[in-house]
Formats: structure tokens, sequence, C-alpha cells
């Protein structure tokens, strides 16, 4: 089905990365990463792709049986979208077409879903504008995005770009970034101490925010019927399946009561709040009930999460470099 | 103090308010407007949240004739609609027209940023065929003065992203200068430095945004 010319090569192994390549029509490569996957997938192929090929003028892209690798979502979130039950290793199919090409489309190459990726600045300015979306919400504007120096900011991205975590986290203080945290968070954050913003995050006397906004992307996949295990999960075959979110949430602490991972997602899912299905209101105007959805799986980057896990803990220990909690949802759709 | 006074707020709105705005504004497009077709709000079907409606403005299949004599050279560009599928012929002595030229189509949504807490632009640009067009070639269609922000700022002016609901790779406006626009709208336009009314909001963010993809409206609307 895929036309162009293809490469075939053995690829050795590399510190980030052990692959073995073999190739009959297509390419396959067995990907074995040491890597925290909340590296950006546009990191992963600019990695691998190191040894292949010489320029951009080359299209490339990955694929998970069939279903396009979008390059800017993380890595961690492809994984958990596309494999509703852990694979590892995690095969991909890599495609090349080593000539320009007027008309990709003819290639076989996925213009209509994904959006073309050229090279290392696409992936920074991706970042660079991920992270003022989320210093707009945490903060309430991209202040401390804008007034960071042209070369802290390149160092920054650096850092991201190398997996390069101690180096990030001397840079984070640079980045002013306001700090969330209450008595359920358990960890020191790496970020700046506390500072006042104004804004989005409110901050009281003892230290504690009161309110704040929290970038989230969230990933929701719904399946009409209950499953016992996540091996009998169909795969997806297309994005269309995945429904997106880019919607902040609205964290709310209230003394004495945490916050938790389920607040969170039915903030943003309300009509998947589970075990409500009792008749308080919720009856149709002709008097039949309808069963609301339920989450069924929540993962950020692989790990899955207990809904009852304090939301200010996700928040300090999961977030991405750019500040964004991407959470992959998997839900039974509501029956009627 | 009524719940409308709080929906624009510092030259935000809220998703409540641009759903009011949304409306404002086709409805003002629609009287006003009459050389395009009417702005459509299309629902979202799947977000409930708690009931209350969420959507988009969408403004689809305006055409474009691009003239191989270079870009305006004042902003005005010949644009015209085919929104009528039946429609089988355009009005010529309205357009400039060269057997050369090749008619690119452009569609326009209007989708909420519940992040920046702004209307945003999302367009994208099509051939007859279908095939999406490259911001190269867009770029021969957008007024010079937008050519020239491109220019230098690629990267964070207008963006390729996925349209948030549509899967799919659009164009967008930055949002991030929105907030200051709007502001600087509001106070220019009342003395006491009063909010603009939300019936007003999108009407006024479109009279500076539209200007970056060469749609004008009326200064009726405005009123």
């Amino acid at each position: 089905r895929r036309e162009g010319r293809r490469r075939e090569k053995r690829g050795e192994a590399n510190e980030k990365a052990a692959m073995s390549m073999y190739g009959k029509e297509q390419f396959r490569c067995r990907f074995i990463s040491t890597n925290p996957k909340s590296l950006l997938t546009a990191l992963l192929l600019l990695s691998l792709l190191q040894g292949f090929t010489s320029s951009w003028e080359d299209s490339i892209w990955f694929d998970y049986k069939g279903v396009p690798l979008k390059w800017y979502i993380p890595t961690g979130v492809l994984f958990d979208l596309l494999c509703a039950e852990s694979e590892r290793p995690w095969n991909l199919t890599v495609t090349f077409l080593s000539y320009i090409s007027a008309s990709l489309a003819s290639f076989g190459y996925p213009s209509n879903v994904l959006i073309p990726c050229e090279g290392e600045d696409s992936a920074k300015w991706n970042f660079v504008n991920s992270l003022k979306e989320a210093a707009y919400i945490i903060n309430g504007n991209c202040k401390n995005v804008m007034n960071m120096s042209q070369s802290d900011q390149e160092d920054l991205w650096t850092s991201v770009m190398n997996g390069d975590l101690d180096a990030y986290t001397r840079l984070l203080p640079k980045l002013k970034m306001g700090n969330i945290e209450d008595e359920f968070s358990r960890k020191e954050s790496l970020s700046s101490p506390v500072s006042r913003q104004g804004g989005g995050t409110e901050i009281d006397v003892a230290g504690q925010v009161k309110t704040a906004r929290i970038p989230v992307r969230l990933y929701v996949r719904s399946v009409s019927q209950n499953f016992e295990n996540l091996e009998d999960v169909p795969e997806i075959d297309t994005w269309d399946e995945i429904s997106y979110m880019n919607r902040p949430v609205e964290f709310l602490k209230e003394k004495g009561k945490c916050f938790t991972l389920r607040d969170a997602m039915e903030s943003l899912l309300p009509e998947y709040s589970g075990d409500r299905a009792q008749t308080s209101g919720e009856e149709e105007a002709d008097g039949s009930q309808e069963t609301r959805g339920e989450i069924k799986l929540v993962r950020i980057q692989g790990i899955e999460l207990k809904l009852e896990i304090p939301f200010s803990w996700v928040v300090n220990n999961l977030m991405n470099p750019e500040f964004y909690l991407h959470i992959s949802v998997l839900v039974i759709g509501p029956q009627r | 103090m009524d719940s409308a006074g709080e929906v624009v707020n510092d030259g935000k709105i809220t998703l409540e308010g641009f759903t009011v705005a949304a409306r404002a504004f086709a409805d003002k497009w629609k009287r006003h407007n009459l050389s395009f077709p009417p702005w459509s709000w299309i629902p979202l079907i799947n977000r409930t949240m708690l009931k209350k409606e969420e959507g988009y403005l969408s403004l689809e299949k305006i055409i474009i004739l691009s003239s191989l004599e270079g870009s305006a050279e004042e902003e005005s560009l010949d644009v015209t609609a085919d929104w009528s599928e039946k429609e089988e012929s355009i009005d010529h002595t309205v357009l400039v027209q060269n057997e050369e030229d090749e008619a690119h189509y452009y569609d326009y949504h209007i989708v909420y940023s519940a992040s920046y807490m702004v209307p945003m632009l999302y367009f994208r640009g099509y051939s007859s065929d279908g095939k999406p067009l490259s911001l190269d070639v867009i770029k021969r269609d957008l007024p010079s003065s937008s050519v020239s922000l491109l220019l230098e700022s690629k990267w964070t002016f207008i963006t390729q992203e996925e349209h948030p609901y549509l899967n799919r790779p659009w164009f967008k406006l930055h949002p991030c200068g929105t907030e200051e626009w709007i502001k600087l709208l509001s106070e220019s336009s009342s003395s006491d430095g009063c909010q603009i009314p939300v019936e007003l909001y999108l009407v006024s963010w479109f009279s500076v945004v539209g200007q970056v993809v060469g749609l004008k409206i009326p200064r009726e609307m405005l009123i």
C-alpha cells in the first residue's frame, strides 16, 4: 500500500535506545528504551534517526499498527493511548521517503492527520509555546517565559532535549513558575519558592495554595462495553477514536479536604463520574435513567494511578517539563 | 451586578460569555456583512459540561482567487464566497480574474481557549480538490502586513496545530496578545474604562484579528 523507496538498515545500540532492525518491505524497529517517558516523540525521532538520514528533506514518520504517531504528543502518552495493555518492547514501524515529493499524500504520508515536523525547531517551538500556555494558566500571564533571556530559554530547551534532569533543575528557578503545594503533596517541588504571581494562583499566609489552575492535556478513549482485562480492549484504528481536551483543572483547596485525582477528573469529565448513578436529580424528562459512564483507567506516562491519590501529588510529581500534565483516560461510555 | 458583567474581565472572557458573544457576533455579521455567508454555530455534543452549551463558530468555503500580479498593495483581497452549493456561477464583475488563477478555499473557525480565556482563530486553506495548502501558499493570500509579521516571528504568530476538536492540522493565530488588544479597545471606546459589553466582545476581537487574514468587518457591526 505504501509506495516510495525505503531503506533497510541495521541499527546499533546507543545509550538512549536499543534497537534491532529487520526489514522486509517495511522497516520495523523494536524499541526498548530506558528513557523517562516524558520525552517528546520528536526527540525520540531525532535521536533514533541521527544514524539514518542526513537531512530533514527526507520525510519520516512512525506508526503503530497503522496509526501514525503524532510527534508533538509525548511518547508516554502515545504508548498509553495506543496500547491499552502495555507492550514491551514497543513495536513501531518507520517509513522513509528518500526524496522530496511534491505530493506526499500519494506516498502514504498521512498529511491529513500529521503536522509536519521540520526538525528540531518544530519541537523546540512546540515546547516553548506549550510552556507559555502553561505559564498563562498557572500565573495568569506569560511574563515569566517572555522575560527569560534567549540563552536561558535555549538552555532550558537543550536540557529537555537531552533529558538532562540536572541542568533542567538548575534552570527552573530562572523560569519563576508559580508553585502549587498543599499538605498532601509531600514532595519538595523543584521550582522556586512560593512567589506571589497573582493571576490564577492565590497563596495564603501559610504558603499553601487556595485556588490554582493546572494545565492539563486530556486524551480520552471511550469504549462502549465494560471489560475485565485490558487485553480485551480493542486497539484503536484511527485518532478519531481519541478525544482530546486542552482544559485547565480548577484546583480547589478546602481546609482539611483533599482534592483528589478523581475530583480533578470529574471536573473535566462530569459525564463520567462513576458511582453517581443514584437518582438524585439525574433523571431524564421522560423518567428514564441514564447510566453515567465510568472512568475505567487513568494513566500518566505509563503509570496507572488510583483515583484517590491527592491531585497535588500528581501535579508535583508527574508534570512534564513544559508544566503540563498529560493524562490518558479510558472510559466506558454512558449507556442509554 | 448582573452576571453578564462578570463574563468579560480584563480583556478575557468566560466560556459562558463566549457562547453569548458568539451568537451576537454571528447575528450582527448576518445583518451587516451581506457579501459573506453567515457564520454557523457548531455545538459540541460530547461536551456537556454541567449542561452548558459549548461550541465554536464556523465560516467555510471562502474563496480567495490569488492573482499572479502579487498580493494586495492595499489590504483588500478579492474575496468571494461560494456558500451555496447549488450556485453555479460567481459574480464576475466583482472579481479580478485571470485564467491562470487557482481558487483557494478557506475555512475559519472561532474557538474558545480555556487556557487563555479568549477566542482563537483557526483557519485552513485548500485547493478545489481538497488538498491542504501549505503556509507558503497561504502567505500569498494574506495581507502584506501579516506576511512581514510572519517573517519576524515564524513560530509564534501563526502556528500549525491540531484543531482542538477535529483532529486535523489547522493554522491558528497565537492568542498571546489578545487580552491586551481587547483591553486597549475597551479603554479607547469608553471614557470610564468600562468593559466591553459581552455582545460586542467578539466583534471587537474580530475587528483586529480578522484583518490578519484579510477579513474586514463593516463599521456598523461595532455599534
